[in-house]
C-alpha cells in the first residue's frame, strides 16, 4: 500500500473516532479512492452500478466538462447503503479528503437515523447491479433500440410515484383492491352477482370510476394496468419504480442532509489537530462550500446555518423562550440530533427558518419580468413560504391518474393538481408522446393555463388541446 | 473500537460506462442534427460564426421530456451576499425564442436544453450530401487545364534522387533471404527501386454566384438575414464542388450596383424597387468578366417581391436572357405577411423554363428547402 493510502487510512481512523465521540451513529463506510472521471460517472448515474442510458451519458459529459473547466467539483459522493460507499478523489490534497471523509460520516449518520430513510433499501448497490444486468439482457433479447425507446418513455414519468413510507396502510393496500376490481374467476361468475346488483343501483355501477380514487403513483398504475405491455416492459417499470423510491428521501432532505453533513465536517475538522497551513486550507474550502447561490439557494449553506442557529437557540434560549417554551438551555446538541431524525426539508424550513435567518442569509424571491430576472420579495415569511412551495413533491408537479377508462375507451386521463404554477406546455406535449407509448391508448392531461382548465391529448398521431 | 471502515483503490480503467453512454448520447446528437437540419442551418451562431470551426447549436429534441413547471414562470428563491433589495436585477435574458442564456451557463432555473458542439464540416457533410449541381455544363475543353503531378508508382529505373530507400532495402532483404541469408547488405543494382511520378490533369472548373438582393426600404433585417443564410450555404456548397467560386454582390433598389459583402448585408436603402436593374447589371457583368464558356453561372435573387408593376415585363425579358447563359436562375421571395400579392413572382412564373426556380420563403427554416430546390438533381 502506498503512502497516500496509508495517510488516508490514518485520517479515516482519526475522523471515525472523532465522529463516534460526537455521538454520530452511522453505517460502516467503505471508502474508495478513484480518478475524477469515475467519480463523475457515479455522480451522473446516482449509483455506480446503475443501468446504462444515454441521458446518464449526457449528465456525465456535462459534469466532466465543468470539472475540466474547473467550474464545479463534487465534494463528496456517498451512497445510502449498508455499508455506505463513499468516493474520494485521487489527486485531492489530504486536507480536502479529510473534509470529505468528515462530511461523509455526517451523511452516513443521517441515512441511518432520519425517519424518511427508515424504509429505504440498504442493499441498493447490489439491487441496482441486478437491474442493470437485467436491462442489458433485455437489450440483448429485444433489441437495443427497442429497450432504449422504452426507457426514454419510462424515465419521463419516473418522478410520479407514491413517496415511500407516507401512504397509510389503507391507501396502499385497499387502493389496489378497489381499483383492481379483480376479473371474475369464470366467465359466468358475474351472474351470481346479478341479483345483488339489481338490488343496489345499476346506474351507480355503470358510473363506477376506475381507478376509484385518483392515483398518485402514475408509474405503478401504468405498470399494473397498461394492457399491452410486455412482461419485460413491466419489469423495467418496476425496477425504475424501486430505484425512484430509493432516491426519493434524498430529494426530500437535500437541505437538511447537506446542512447536517456540513455542520459535522466543520465540527470534526475543528476538533482535529491541524497545523496552520491546513487550517487555512480548510477555512478556504469551507468558505467555498458555503457560497451563496444567487439564482438557486445553496443547500449546504442554508442547512448549515439553520442547524447552527437551532443549536444556539436551544443552548442559550432567550428569557421569552425559556418562559414560553420551557427551554432549559444547554440542549442545543440534543435538539439538532432530534431535528436530523424527524424533519424533512419542508418541515425543517417551516419550523426553523426564522426572520433573523432569512435576513442574515439575505434570502429573496425573484421572478422573470419581461427579459429580466428581478428580486421581487424580501419579506421573510413570504420568502420562507416561497422556498417551501418549490419543495412540495420534491419540486415536481403533482399529477394523478384520474381516470383509466376515459370516455369508456380505456384512455388514460391524468390530472395535474394545479397550485398556482403552470406546466411547461412544449414539454408536456412531448411527454404525452412518451405516456402514450407506455399506455398504448390515447392519453390526456388536464391542467390549468391562464386561470382556465386546459386538456392536452395525444392519440398517437397528433397533439390536441382544448 | 471496532474497525468498521475500509479504504481501497481499485483499477478503474475498465470502468467505461460513462464514456459508452456519452458515446450513445453523441450518436443521438448526430441523429438529431440530421433531423433538424432546416433549423440548424439557419442558426445565427453558424452564420455569424465568422470562420469559427466549431459552433454551438441548441438541440431541443434531445431534451429529456417530463412534466415540469414552466421554467419562466413563478418565483424562485435565491440568496445574495447581503443587502439585496427588491427590484435588483439578477440577470438578463439574451437571444430570442425563449432560449435563456443567463449570466453564466446553468445559472438559471430549469433551463435545460442541450447545446451541442458541432463542427461546420460535420453539418456540411450531412447537408451537402443531398445537394446536387443541376445543369452542369461541360466546359473543360475550353478551359485551360493545368498540370499536376503525383508520386504514385515504383519502378526499377529512375533518377537517383528519387530512390525509394525503404523498398530498396526490402528488395535486398528478400533477395538475400532467397539465398538463405536473412540480412541486409550487398545491395545490387537489381534491388534498386525508384519512385516515379505521373502527370495529372486537373480540370479547372469555376463558378460564379451572382448574389442579387433588393435593398429597398421594404427589406428589413430579417429579410437580409434570410438572404445571408442562403448565400452563406450556397457559396460553401459550390466551393465543395468547384475549384474556384467567385461571388459578386449586386444590391439594387431602382438602380443596381456592385457592392462589397459587408455593404450588401448591412446597408439598407430606401425607395422603390426595380428588379430589372439588377438583372441588367448581372448580364453586363457576365459579358464583361464571366464568359459563359468558362464559368458556371449561378444568379440568385432575393426580394420581397414588391416590384414596380411596370417593370415586370422588362424583368421577364432579362431573366430569359440570363437563362441562356446560366446554369440555373434562382429567385427567392421572402414572403411578407402584410403584402401577399407579389407581382414579380407571378410574372416570373409565366416563364416556362425549368431552370428558373422560384421559392417562397416564409420562415428561417425554409432556407433549407430553398437550397434543396435550387440544388436538386435536374438536367443530368
Amino acid at each position: 500500500m502506498n503512502r497516500e493510502l496509508k495517510e488516508l487510512e490514518k485520517a479515516i481512523e482519526l475522523i471515525h473516532a472523532q465522529a463516534k465521540e460526537f455521538g454520530l451513529d452511522f453505517f460502516p463506510v467503505h471508502f474508495e479512492l478513484c480518478p475524477a472521471d469515475v467519480i463523475y460517472t457515479f455522480g451522473a448515474y446516482g449509483m455506480p452500478t446503475r443501468f446504462s442510458h444515454w441521458s446518464f451519458g449526457k449528465a456525465f459529459y456535462k459534469m466532466k466538462l465543468q470539472y475540466d473547466y474547473n467550474l464545479s467539483r463534487i465534494y463528496e459522493l456517498v451512497i445510502n447503503n449498508n455499508p455506505c460507499y463513499a468516493f474520494l478523489l485521487e489527486g485531492n490534497s489530504l486536507i480536502q479528503n479529510k473534509l470529505v471523509i468528515a462530511h461523509v460520516y455526517g451523511h452516513s449518520d443521517f441515512f441511518k437515523n432520519n425517519y424518511r430513510f427508515s424504509s429505504t433499501h440498504r442493499q441498493m448497490v447490489e439491487t441496482m447491479a441486478i437491474h442493470a444486468a437485467k436491462i442489458r439482457e433485455y437489450e440483448f433479447k429485444y433489441g437495443f433500440r427497442e429497450v432504449e425507446i422504452f426507457l426514454d418513455a419510462a424515465l419521463s414519468i419516473q418522478e410520479h410515484i407514491e413517496p415511500p413510507g407516507l401512504a397509510s396502510g389503507k391507501a396502499e393496500g385497499d387502493a389496489d383492491k378497489e381499483e383492481g376490481a379483480p376479473p371474475p374467476a369464470t366467465p359466468y361468475d358475474d351472474l351470481w352477482a346479478l341479483d345483488r346488483k339489481e338490488a343496489t343501483n345499476d346506474k351507480n355501477e355503470r358510473n363506477r370510476k376506475f381507478p376509484r380514487h385518483p392515483q398518485k403513483d402514475v408509474l405503478a398504475f401504468i405498470m399494473k394496468h397498461a394492457v399491452d405491455l410486455e412482461e419485460w416492459q413491466r419489469d423495467i417499470l418496476a425496477m425504475l419504480h424501486e430505484e425512484m423510491r430509493y432516491f426519493w428521501p434524498q430529494l426530500e432532505t437535500k437541505i437538511l442532509n447537506e446542512g447536517w453533513a456540513t455542520y459535522w465536517h466543520n465540527r470534526i475538522m475543528r476538533s482535529l489537530d491541524l497545523n496552520e497551513d491546513e487550517a487555512v486550507e480548510f477555512a478556504r474550502l469551507h468558505a467555498m462550500i458555503l457560497q451563496p447561490g444567487r439564482m438557486q439557494i445553496n443547500p449546504y449553506y442554508v442547512g448549515f446555518k439553520i442547524l447552527e442557529d437551532i443549536e444556539r437557540r436551544w443552548d442559550k434560549p432567550s428569557a421569552e423562550e425559556r418562559e414560553r417554551y420551557g427551554r432549559a438551555g444547554e440542549e442545543g446538541r440534543q435538539k439538532i440530533f432530534e431535528v436530523r431524525a424527524t424533519e424533512t426539508d419542508i418541515s425543517f424550513l417551516r419550523n426553523y427558518l426564522t426572520k433573523d435567518l432569512v435576513e442574515e442569509l439575505d434570502l429573496y424571491l425573484y421572478q422573470k419580468i419581461d427579459k429580466e430576472w428581478v428580486v421581487v420579495e424580501k419579506d421573510w415569511e413570504k420568502v420562507r413560504d416561497g422556498l417551501v412551495d418549490r419543495l412540495v413533491n420534491c419540486g415536481f408537479p403533482y399529477i394523478v391518474v384520474a381516470d383509466a377508462d376515459y370516455q369508456r375507451r380505456g384512455e388514460l386521463y391524468l390530472l395535474h393538481k394545479y397550485e398556482g404554477l403552470e406546466l411547461d406546455v412544449p414539454y408536456l406535449e412531448k411527454t404525452l408522446h412518451h405516456v402514450y407509448l407506455l399506455w398504448g391508448r390515447p392519453v390526456h392531461l388536464e391542467t390549468v393555463l391562464d386561470g382556465k382548465p386546459a386538456v392536452f391529448s395525444y392519440d398517437g398521431k397528433k397533439n390536441t388541446r382544448r | 473500537m471496532t474497525i468498521d471502515f475500509s479504504l481501497s483503490r481499485e483499477d478503474w480503467s475498465l470502468h467505461r460506462k460513462g464514456y459508452l453512454d456519452q458515446q450513445r448520447h453523441k450518436e443521438r446528437v448526430q441523429e438529431a442534427i440530421r433531423k433538424n437540419l432546416p433549423q440548424i442551418i439557419a442558426e445565427e451562431s453558424i452564420i455569424l460564426a465568422d470562420g469559427k470551426k466549431v459552433v454551438k447549436v441548441p438541440i431541443r429534441s434531445l431534451e429529456e421530456y417530463r412534466f415540469r413547471f414552466n421554467p419562466y414562470q413563478g418565483r424562485f428563491a435565491g440568496q445574495g451576499g447581503g443587502n439585496t433589495q427588491k427590484g435588483d436585477v439578477l440577470g438578463r435574458e439574451i437571444g430570442e425564442g425563449g432560449v435563456g442564456k443567463g449570466p453564466g451557463a446553468g445559472d438559471q432555473p430549469g433551463v435545460d436544453y442541450f447545446e451541442a458542439e458541432v463542427s461546420l464540416e460535420e453539418i456540411e457533410e450531412l447537408f451537402f450530401r443531398d445537394l446536387k449541381l443541376p445543369y452542369l455544363k461541360d466546359r473543360q475543353k475550353h478551359r485551360m487545364s493545368f498540370n499536376d503531378y503525383e508520386f504514385r508508382e515504383v519502378r526499377r529505373h529512375g533518377l537517383m534522387g528519387n530512390l525509394d530507400k525503404k523498398r530498396t532495402i526490402l528488395e535486398n532483404l528478400k533477395r538475400n533471404c532467397l539465398h538463405g541469408l536473412p540480412r541486409i547488405g550487398g545491395i545490387q543494382p537489381e534491388d534498386l527501386r525508384f519512385k516515379t511520378w505521373e502527370d495529372k490533369i486537373k480540370p479547372e472548373v469555376s463558378a460564379v454566384v451572382l448574389a442579387m438582393m433588393d435593398t429597398s426600404g421594404s427589406m428589413g433585417n430579417y429579410e437580409k438575414y434570410i438572404a445571408r443564410t442562403f448565400f452563406f450555404w450556397a457559396v460553401r456548397f459550390l466551393r465543395t464542388r468547384y475549384s474556384q467560386v467567385e461571388i459578386v454582390f449586386i444590391a439594387h433598389h431602382t438602380h443596381a450596383r456592385e457592392v462589397t459583402e459587408e455593404e450588401f448585408f448591412t446597408k439598407g436603402e430606401s425607395g422603390g424597387t426595380r428588379c430589372s436593374s439588377a438583372y441588367r447589371l448581372a448580364l453586363d457583368l457576365i459579358s464583361q468578366r464571366y464568359p459563359p464558356a468558362d464559368y458556371n453561372i449561378y444568379p440568385f435573387h432575393f426580394s420581397d417581391g414588391d416590384n414596380l408593376p411596370s417593370d415586370n415585363e422588362t424583368c421577364m425579358e432579362l431573366v430569359r436572357e440570363l437563362l441562356k447563359v446560366c446554369n440555373i436562375f434562382g429567385y427567392g421571395e421572402i414572403v411578407n405577411p402584410y403584402y401577399r400579392a407579389s407581382t414579380l413572382m407571378s410574372a416570373l412564373k409565366k416563364i416556362n423554363d425549368e431552370r428558373l426556380v422560384t421559392v417562397a420563403i416564409k420562415e428561417k427554416s425554409d432556407v433549407y428547402t430553398a437550397l434543396r430546390q435550387f440544388f436538386s438533381e435536374k438536367g443530368r
